[in-house]
């Protein structure tokens, strides 16, 4: 890189200058920083997701209690804090759960659906956040088990309702002319009973991967422009350090979104199987 | 020039490239779903909130075909 800038910009690198470092995947294992050598080894990923899992039971618990008060004391208008439990709650509750899957189902489902949606938030919203810049879901395993806990429950929800009828309904559907079924069968077990978890935990860890790797970049050549370059080519470093600011506004955005998909494509997989043509 | 010797005269990944033309697919797919939500709601704008749902639910397929070629060097090995 550094000799590609040198021929492209003669005098923009200075001579004692180390070069511009380009963010790789090794950004996402880190070294470890407790209980090096046991199978426990923590790098800061863990450390963060571990944090996090805190903060969440934290500030749940304390919604909890102020829930509790407020309807054992029956005093109805909640206060600023309790307020955002109970909007953020009922984000989840009313335009995902409901919406999808009507109040009856909506209600059996909603404690996981609550918990992927505010797991998957929490652990998103830590690559911005100063010091961690780091997602607990940039690493794939947290979204592999939250993808896990999906597929269990939408196949359950349709064995549950539908019995040994819900496998063959979705690998056989109905009105397709026998023969077609040798084309038809292989591709639908694909993408049902494969497919569907594989990108779900693809989706959020890559999205986290590619928000972090860019943020990376940006700041990166921030750096790499202030402190190696000279000759005016500093000022490149506040345009770079102006990308990094937008794009950061942009993954707090994608945060949000990410969560916001991962639940509803749950609760749309759980409604799949319990629709009725099924 | 021979198109190896051509080939070998490009350095840096082949996989950017292939990413590149990955990228078209799931581009242009995402454009469609929201230029067609875009008309829909200026159609019917009381059916703006469900069309959005939908919408999000068509990004999220779509743009996995994307993110899975970002995917694969990583599983099958650069």
């Amino acid at each position: 890189m550094v000799n590609a800038l040198a021929l492209i910009l003669p005098g923009a690198v200075a001579s004692d200058s180390s070069g511009f470092e380009a963010p790789s995947i090794n950004e996402f294992y880190p070294a470890a920083v407790l209980f090096q050598g046991t199978p426990f080894e923590m790098n800061r990923i863990m450390l963060i997701r571990v944090l996090i899992c805190v903060v969440l039971m934290v500030v749940f618990s304390l919604w909890a209690g102020k829930f509790k008060k407020s309807a054992a004391s029956g005093q109805v208008v909640p206060g600023r804090f309790q307020l955002m439990g109970e909007i953020s709650l009922d984000f989840v509750r009313k335009s995902i759960a409901h919406d999808q899957l009507g109040e009856k189902d909506g209600n059996r489902f909603l404690p996981l659906l609550t918990t992927i949606f505010f797991t998957t938030l929490g652990m998103n919203i830590t690559g911005i956040i100063p010091s961690l810049n780091v997602a607990g879901t940039s690493v794939i395993g947290l979204p592999i088990v939250m993808a896990a806990a999906a597929y269990v429950t939408f196949i359950y929800a349709g064995v549950r309702k539908h019995g040994g009828h819900f496998f063959t309904s979705a690998l056989f559907p109905a009105g397709v002319p026998a023969a077609f079924y040798l084309l038809v069968t292989p591709i639908e077990f694909l993408s049902t009973f494969i497919l569907r978890p594989v990108t779900l935990a693809l989706r959020l860890t890559m999205n986290m991967i590619a928000g972090h790797l860019l943020l990376v970049l940006c700041f990166g050549a921030t750096s790499f422009f202030l402190f190696k370059t000279q000759n005016g080519f500093q000022f490149f470093g506040a345009g770079t350090f102006a990308f990094g600011f937008v794009f950061t506004l942009f993954e707090i955005l994608v945060a949000f979104l990410q969560a916001y998909v991962f639940t509803l494509l749950t609760t749309v997989y759980i409604q799949l199987a319990l629709a009725d043509e099924h | 020039m021979s198109a190896t010797i051509l080939a070998a005269a490009v350095s840096g990944s082949l996989g950017v490239v292939g990413y590149g033309l990955a990228a078209i697919g799931p581009g242009v797919g995402v454009g469609l779903v929201v230029s067609k939500t875009i008309e829909s709601i200026a159609r019917q704008p009381e059916l703006a909130a469900r069309l959005q749902v939908t919408m999000w639910l068509g990004i999220a397929f779509t743009e996995a075909l994307a993110l899975i070629g970002l995917a694969t060097p990583f599983i099958f090995g650069a």
